[in-house]
């Protein structure tokens, strides 16, 4: 049943299936170059490749406004207290987002004037939480959410091993949650866009396929009045985030991290997993060989001294 | 060796419960004033324990959504598990290579690394957040097979029986169950040899695990080998540990002691030196080697750099040194101090790795500081854990000799027959 729907909804959004595309136009190389020994690997490198492209939002910090909305929006759809969004003294701090306010719209006061940036889950490519999780409670859903499951220790390692410090955790409940922004996965699933995107009414938020929205802001970029700065935080940041954001200051000026590197966050534990599995094989008969030589030797000499 | 004779299986299960009930029966006097401090202590942490249990982990901890993690994994997890470190090398040293002469201090080693394992484990337990799901990485609640904490999960559990399988003859000595004596010794070389196994790859995992948080620590501490970093500080951490533990226990248990345990202490601790100083210098080596290849000589100038090199000079190249002098002149009280120099520094390591350069930037209204009820909990797990291990002490044959019948299974001949031939269970313990 869920399956049908989001078979649907991948449809719906996909539009073309990349797979079956792909599949033609490799088939078509091959076919080409045929007796080549080099086809079959270009069928593996397509199923290597990622195959289904997942959703994300372009943020486009120089039209934000400040009205909030999205807040209200996001709390609404999450069942959250809904917040009053006339009040802007909550600018006056640099607010985190929190176990209530899954989404929050900082001001920066900038040399090019006041910036408004939203902050939420940035919806990792590759999650440094879902590596993290020992039991697979968060998981990246390959519509782009990365959304939290019951089966969840509370280990909270998620919360150690994420960049941007999203999982907030309920510390003040017997049973806590991890709660964060989940894209809208439930809203997702019924076809709909997250709800910070539906309520934005300055367009400053664009819901879609993350590789399109990655081409929405190379134009704005390069094709418009040359306002932006050349750089998309997200396109390559930890890998990549389906949150993208584009600015016309440089984002350390607006609350951004810029130290993170583009390394995928899986693959800093890469070299302790080879280290581990090494170890594994490699001392249980190391042992074995060492024991066995030190004890020959003493056998020996029992064998010896009993029989004189 | 007719005074063994109630060793041989004639005893039906009935028998072994009621000796087990009359072991359970504290021995010598209750109001030591050991107990009057720690019965308290272990009341309150109970106490606190049923709290964190009904309001939650904020109505007990300081943790926040910055610090996730606080004293209890940084003291419980981490720094227990270093200390516990020594199970694993004197296993290696004495089983694999052969070496005779560490023979008297292997099992209370082995005791100490399972209570130590058996006691963290449950401390855990209090700061998952949903423990009820604990077992979910075991039963498959789905895998985690990618996270570095399911590799550090399944070798602690595995560690945890490898241990106890360790420990188990011990237990048959103690009940005169010579056939079960018989099988579960011979499942030690097998225990040991995964044992080591497993207990070096969860030491390199616990320090394996911060490999993700690179952001939120201070550079000087995080390394792309913070987990070599770990499993090799942790064989001097725990051998730090068994010549701390021996300095006490001489003084605390030495009725339960037998000649060949005394006398051959000094030897022993001497040997442990050895090995100490000579991985600590790896240790530094390594640390020195990472610093330079990091190229972040500019940090050293900071309030952070000093501080990391108190922790790297004043913490492991002194004792380092000490632990090399006190072999050399064969000075014991050397030896000692570098000991208790070292584990104050893996204190510090791991503290600094978890907490004090974990999110180092925040202004210091906003760091972590473990609550008074923290400190509470953590040092009623650690009476606990010595209360258990004052019991099993007192009762098993883990500081003396084993009894004669499993003496002559041992496939190491001793000639030592010290021991007056009274049944074990009589040996009155105070």
């Amino acid at each position: 049943m869920r399956h049908a729907e989001e078979k649907n909804v991948e449809v719906r959004w996909m539009g073309i299936d990349r797979r079956n595309f792909l599949k033609v136009i490799a088939g078509g190389i091959a076919g080409a170059v045929s007796g080549n020994i080099l086809a079959p690997r270009t069928l593996k490198a397509e199923e290597i490749a990622p195959i289904k492209q997942f959703m994300g939002v372009l943020v486009d910090t120089t039209r934000c406004v400040g009205c909030r909305a999205c807040e209200a929006g996001c709390a609404e759809a999450n069942h959250l207290p809904v917040p009053d969004i006339s009040d802007i003294s909550v600018f006056e701090k640099k607010r985190q987002t929190s176990l209530s306010e899954w989404n929050v719209v900082n001001r920066y006061k900038t040399e090019k004037g006041e910036v408004f940036v939203k902050k939420q889950c940035m919806h990792c490519n590759q999650p440094g939480c879902v590596s993290a999780c020992l039991v697979k409670s968060m998981e990246k859903r390959k519509e782009g959410p990365v959304t939290w499951a019951p089966n969840c220790m509370g280990c909270r390692y998620c919360m150690v091993s994420c960049p941007f410090d999203s999982p907030k955790f309920e510390y003040n409940s017997p049973a806590p949650r991890i709660l964060k922004c989940t894209l809208c996965w439930d809203r997702l699933e019924k076809g709909e866009k997250p709800a910070c995107v539906e309520y934005c009414p300055v367009e400053a938020l664009t819901f879609g396929a993350r590789r399109e929205l990655v081409e929405e802001a190379k134009r704005r970029i390069y094709g418009g009045n040359g306002k932006y700065l050349p750089h998309i935080y997200g396109e390559h940041e930890v890998g990549g985030t389906g949150y993208l954001y584009i600015s016309k200051v440089p984002f350390e000026q607006i609350g951004f991290r810029t130290d993170l590197g583009q390394t995928a966050y899986p693959a800093l534990s890469k070299g302790f997993f080879w280290n581990i599995v090494l170890l594994d094989i490699l001392i249980p008969p190391l042992l074995l060989g060492i024991h066995y030589a030190t004890r020959r030797e003493k056998k020996v000499k029992v064998i010896e001294g009993g029989k004189r | 060796m007719n005074s063994v004779s109630f060793t041989e299986e004639k005893k039906g299960l009935k028998d072994i419960l009621a000796f087990i009930r009359s072991e359970l029966k504290p021995k010598g006097k209750a109001l030591t004033p050991f107990n009057m401090i720690s019965a308290p202590i272990i009341l309150l942490g109970a106490v606190l324990i049923v709290i964190r249990f009904t309001m939650g982990l904020g109505s007990v901890t300081n943790l926040s959504q910055d610090y996730p993690w606080g004293l209890w994994i940084a003291f419980d997890v981490l720094i227990g598990v270093a200390f516990a470190g020594g199970a694993y090398v004197l296993t290696f040293v004495y089983y694999i290579l052969g070496a005779e002469k560490y023979h008297s201090i292997v099992r209370v080693t082995i005791l100490n690394g399972f209570l130590a394992y058996a006691f963290y484990s449950g401390a855990l337990l209090l700061d998952l957040g949903r423990p009820w799901n604990a077992l979910n990485f075991i039963i498959g609640n789905k895998f985690g097979v990618s996270s570095v904490l399911f590799m550090v999960a399944w070798h602690f559990f595995l560690y945890t029986v490898a241990l106890l399988i360790e420990f188990s003859p011990i237990a048959a000595e103690w009940l005169g169950l010579k056939r079960a004596r018989k099988i579960l010794g011979s499942l030690t070389l097998g225990a040991v040899i995964f044992g080591i196994m497993l207990s070096t790859g969860h030491q390199a995992g616990v320090g394996g695990v911060f490999l993700l948080a690179k952001h939120n620590i201070h550079p000087l501490w995080y390394s792309d080998f913070i987990h070599v970093l770990f499993v090799v500080s942790s064989i001097f951490a725990g051998l730090s540990m068994v010549i701390f533990e021996g300095m006490i226990s001489h003084r605390v248990f030495s009725n339960q002691m037998d000649h060949e345990h005394r006398s051959s202490n000094n030897d022993i601790v001497i040997g442990l030196g050895k090995v100490c100083a000579v991985v600590l210098f790896v240790y530094f080596f390594i640390k020195l080697l990472e610093f330079i290849h990091g190229k972040q000589w500019s940090l050293l100038n900071t309030p952070m750099g000093y501080w990391y090199l108190t922790e790297v000079i004043g913490f492991v190249l002194i004792p380092c040194g000490l632990f090399l002098s006190g072999t050399r002149q064969l000075n014991v009280t050397y030896i000692r101090a570098a000991a208790i120099l070292t584990m104050a520094g893996i204190f510090i390591n791991r503290f600094n790795v978890c907490i004090i350069a974990y999110k180092w930037y925040l202004p210091l209204s906003e760091r972590y500081f473990p609550s008074w009820m923290e400190v509470a909990v953590t040092l009623s797990i650690i009476c606990a854990e010595i209360w258990v291990f004052r019991w099993i002490v007192n009762r098993m044959p883990v500081f003396r000799e084993s009894p004669e019948w499993a003496i002559e299974e041992k496939t190491q001949e001793k000639n030592i027959t010290t021991r007056k031939e009274v049944p074990q269970w009589k040996v009155s313990a105070t």
